[in-house]
């Protein structure tokens, strides 16, 4: 036990539980994706498990015509009657003719693991004859879980981006394109805008983010003079970013490890380990990081951070003191965890499904300086949790909020015990410093509520459990 | 391979899982990889659960492909016998389980001998059958296994001194299935028949033995509970109503058959006056039908879809008491098609049997119904075609687990259908009549924006930016902006305006 006055900072404690957690399926990574490519459908090859988590997950969103689907495999494709290449190629002729998509991308799951169906042999192969492009990413909850499946079907896209930028002689057409990008505007504005950058190597980020998300980060490298080249993924599939060898790269989300180790290792570029730009803590040094990186001095950026704190006293003000536990289910929370802790919350306890240390060097080392500063003790970081051990150790800590998935949420509100339920966290608008109410709005909104219900007196809506 | 954008009956586990944690104290483990636990977000989020679902996993990944689950099932079968202490668990088989083809009931055995719990394996397969053929087949399996485990040690007990009753197939995430529950208890109440046993609904596996001792079996629902009460026929001679009492004369249809099974088994009842009671003076629907509201829907278009039990006895509804004309009534329990075709056959002119919710939708838009009675589904091609549409059936939201009384069956579920029926037709009316003249308002609608009288602009990009939020905040959106704007005299509202302005608010 270190003491109180004890300054020396406590190494991070890891731990790793039995995996028997309650998470997404990875293959729910398409509800988002197939919003954010808007010319790609996902084609989800799996049973009707997969399908009936899907439609139920997804829920209104099914009916608005959504640009994907199961291919549901029948008892012939499992005993293999049929033949995959054939079954495969009549789906996707049928895709290609009613929605006419520039990639289709295939989801491997359980079942096609199990029954070992070749899916990245038979791509090429019917890319070549159907003439759409097919990535294929195997996003299964054997391996996986929730946000991992974007890492996975990312990294697919990564061997799918140029590897040249426009050649030269196609100037013309570049140029014109240039000038409807500009909307007409003159030359000299054009170039004024350019000069607005400084000379730095090029710059993609990785990461599937909300267009208005997307136009914020840009907008803050922008205001240090960094212009960010491309974006994966792009709004559409056609303009994937190229990246060439030797170009530097830097993942928004924690749980991109895949595609960043396919970044350097296949596409050779350069990753700048930062922590996430979640927070206004995060932000701040996710943008010194590549500024330094890229030899480039920040301007304004501790203003910037102390001005975002400044508006967000309000809500400071709730959690001050308070207790946060994270069950872990969608790889967020370690980075949601150094926010909490540096607006002045306690945790106790951090479940992560999978935590890839190297790819989270940076956020990993801020949160535990994050915990020195504050003057709190380190969490316990444990991988793959038991939820039932997890509730034993919630009840016995008396938390003031868990972090957690809807199978647990009613239940542990029933037990008088706050609750957030955790996939809010990955569908809102969370990056950035213009966001960082937008997670506090989230986090203190069961604080809020049962605020007001307090004097009612009902806080325990479960009979006594019977003590066997 | 089949392309499927939407399923109406789920996959065959759903169907167990449903059956064990409608039990008290049954725990279920499926065999299952990360992620399939899905059904305890659907209990915990549709039923609004107050308690944990009892269902866990056994995880199967990497290593159990490699290696197989070994001690891996068995221990995770023994150690929720230690910390939960249920009555049973059942081990439940997953798609994936299918295929790896492992032994599961050496595990269910090899485990039984160190629980307190007794264990059975599920006995479904994935590819065969689908969540309500599992959920009937579950229920039978469970009600077999305490029955053979009674009349081993001569525990089976005589028939009741007194007419009494078991319900079978009350599940949780069934449609209305609570309120439905109520219903048939009080009816049987009415009718002076004892309610023996609830199953599986909050029932408790050792009373499963208790049985045989009701006079007869209830099976409300087409779906789950008839695979049970035929083998209480079989073994106990037992015999069952299964004439589900929804709508006046299939409600009076269940009661008159009550009345002859408990007149056959030694009772003397006569349930006349109280049918005719119920019917003039406790359900309005007799009423309603004779009413001039009624009157004005002769002859209306509907078309119905959903499962047997609900298709079924809308269809007889809409075409015996309501005098609508029903184009095609379908199921998706194709399974069970026939039946379907036999019991509507004189109630419509069409009927559908599929799965497939494109050729539902194609079929609603060729006949162009006046209302539309169905699943969410149906719900949301009636919301394109602009057709009102009554939900009947499952696959349901949340807003179809209500927590207002509301059954489907009895006497009080006739009037809450009467209701359905009748609120369903005249909003589509109500609907075609302002469209006829003109819309409630036809004034034009003034904008009030404070934009219109100040000398703002928005940069193109700025626009563009604004118009990616969200419409039902776009409005507060830019008005904020604009103050935000006017307050600091910056007269053209860029991207990082709109921005800056959002963390000045701190919206």
């Amino acid at each position: 036990m270190t003491s109180l006055a004890d300054t020396q900072p406590q190494a991070l404690n890891f731990e790793c539980e039995t995996g028997n957690y309650h998470t997404f399926c990875p293959i729910s990574c398409v509800a988002w994706l197939y919003q954010k490519i808007e010319d790609s459908f996902f084609l989800v090859i799996g049973t009707k498990t997969c399908g009936y988590f899907l439609q139920n997950a997804m829920g209104v969103m099914i009916f608005a015509e959504p640009r994907y689907a199961m291919a549901e495999l029948e008892e012939g494709d499992i005993s293999a009657q049929l033949n995959d290449y054939e079954e495969l190629k009549r789906l996707c002729l049928q895709v290609k003719r009613d929605r006419n998509p520039s990639v289709i991308v295939w989801i491997g799951t359980c079942t096609t693991e199990i029954i070992k169906m070749d899916l990245e042999g038979l791509a090429p192969k019917l890319e070549a004859e159907i003439g759409i492009p097919i990535v294929v990413a195997r996003a299964n909850g054997l391996d996986y879980a929730f946000t991992q499946g974007e890492d996975t079907v990312l990294a697919a896209m990564v061997q799918k981006c140029p590897e040249k930028a426009v050649p030269q002689e196609k100037e013309e057409r570049g140029n014109s394109l240039q000038k409807l990008l500009n909307f007409g505007r003159k030359q000299e504005e054009v170039k004024a805008e350019e000069s607005a950058y400084h000379d730095h190597p090029p710059l993609v980020l990785f990461g599937s983010l909300p267009d208005p998300v997307v136009t914020q980060l840009t907008l803050e490298l922008k205001k240090q003079g960094i212009k960010v080249s491309g974006w994966l993924p792009a709004k559409r599939f056609t303009e994937l970013p190229v990246i060439e060898e030797g170009y530097y790269v830097a993942g928004v989300n924690p749980f991109l490890s895949r595609t960043a180790t396919t970044l350097m290792r296949r596409r050779k570029c350069k990753l700048i380990g930062a922590p996430f730009p979640i927070g206004p803590d995060g932000t701040r040094l996710w943008l010194e990081k590549i500024c330094s990186v890229l030899g480039i001095t920040p301007t304004g950026l501790a203003e910037r951070e102390a001005q975002i704190w400044a508006n967000l006293e309000d809500y400071l003000q709730l959690i001050r003191g308070k207790s946060v536990f994270f069950m872990g289910d969608n790889l967020l929370e370690v980075s949601l965890a150094r926010f909490l802790i540096r607006c002045g919350m306690t945790c106790p306890e951090i479940g992560i499904p999978y935590m890839d240390k190297r790819y989270q060097a940076a956020e990993l080392a801020l949160l535990e300086q994050t915990c020195h500063e504050m003057g709190v003790p380190t969490p316990k970081i444990v991988e793959k949790p038991d939820n039932y051990n997890q509730i034993e150790r919630i009840k016995a800590l008396d938390i003031d909020l868990v972090i957690t998935g809807m199978a647990h949420a009613n239940p542990l509100e029933a037990r008088g015990i706050n609750t957030k339920w955790s996939v809010e966290f990955t569908f809102a608008q969370i990056h950035g410093f213009s966001n960082a109410r937008d997670i506090l709005e989230l986090v203190t909104r069961p604080l809020r509520r049962n605020h007001a219900l307090k004097d009612l007196g009902w806080n325990q809506l479960v009979r006594e459990e019977a003590q066997v | 391979m089949k392309l499927a954008y939407w399923m109406y009956a789920g996959p065959a586990h759903i169907g167990t899982l449903r059956i064990a944690s409608s039990f008290k104290n049954v725990h279920g483990i499926m065999h299952a990889p990360l992620g399939d636990d899905y059904f305890n977000v659907m209990r915990s989020m549709l039923e609004r659960e107050r308690d944990f679902t009892p269902v866990t996993t056994s995880v199967v990944d990497r290593h159990v492909l490699a290696r197989g689950s070994q001690e891996k099932v068995v221990d995770n079968i023994t150690r929720k016998d230690g910390e939960e202490h249920p009555d049973l668990i059942v081990l439940t088989p997953t798609c994936t389980s299918s295929i790896l083809q492992e032994d599961l009931q050496n595990f269910v055995t090899r485990a039984s001998l160190s629980t307190q719990a007794d264990v059975i394996l599920a006995d479904v397969n994935h590819y065969r059958v689908n969540e309500l053929q599992a959920a009937d087949r579950t229920l039978e399996q469970i009600v077999q296994f305490y029955l053979a485990k009674a009349r081993a040690e001569g525990e089976i007990p005589d028939r009741t001194a007194t007419p009494s009753v078991n319900i079978l197939g009350m599940t949780t995430l069934g449609f209305h299935n609570q309120h439905d529950c109520t219903e048939l208890k009080k009816l049987m109440a009415d009718l002076g028949i004892t309610v023996n046993e609830v199953i599986p609904a909050n029932a408790s596996v050792h009373n499963l033995k208790r049985l045989p001792q009701a006079w007869f079996n209830l099976v409300p629902y087409r779906e789950v509970g008839l695979m049970a009460a035929r083998y209480l026929e079989t073994e106990f001679g037992m015999p069952y109503v299964d004439i589900a009492p929804m709508g006046v004369v299939e409600t009076a249809r269940c009661i008159r058959k009550i009345q002859q099974i408990l007149n056959q088994g030694g009772a003397s009842v006569d349930y006349e006056e109280f049918i005719n009671t119920q019917t003039v003076h406790v359900s309005q629907a007799a009423w309603f039908s004779r009413s001039i509201d009624c009157q004005n829907l002769t002859g209306k278009k509907a078309v119905v879809y959903g499962d047997n039990t609900h298709a079924v006895a809308m269809t007889k509804i809409l075409s015996r008491e309501m005098g609508i004309k029903v184009v095609w009534a379908g199921t998706y329990c194709k399974y069970d098609g026939d039946w379907f075709r036999d019991q509507v056959k004189d109630y419509c002119d069409d009927v559908l049997i599929t799965d497939d919710h494109a050729q539902v939708g194609d079929a609603i838009a060729r006949v162009e119904p006046a209302a539309i009675f169905g699943t969410q589904m149906e719900r949301h091609v009636g919301k394109r075609l602009n057709i009102p549409c009554g939900v009947i059936a499952a696959p349901v939201h949340i807003q179809n687990f209500p927590v207002g009384y509301r059954p489907f069956l009895g006497y009080e579920g006739t009037n809450q259908i009467c209701d359905l029926v009748y609120n369903s037709f005249t909003l589509g009316m109500e609907d075609h009549l302002l469209e006829f003249f003109g819309g409630h308002d036809t004034k034009e609608v003034i904008h009030k924006g404070i934009s219109a009288e100040s000398d703002l602009t928005w940069t193109a990009e700025g626009l563009t930016e604004l118009n990616k939020i969200p419409g039902f905040v776009r409005g507060k959106v830019k008005r904020n902006t604009e103050k935000f704007a006017r307050d600091r005299g910056i007269s053209e509202i860029t991207v990082e305006t709109l921005y800056a302005a959002k963390e000045a608010v701190g919206a």
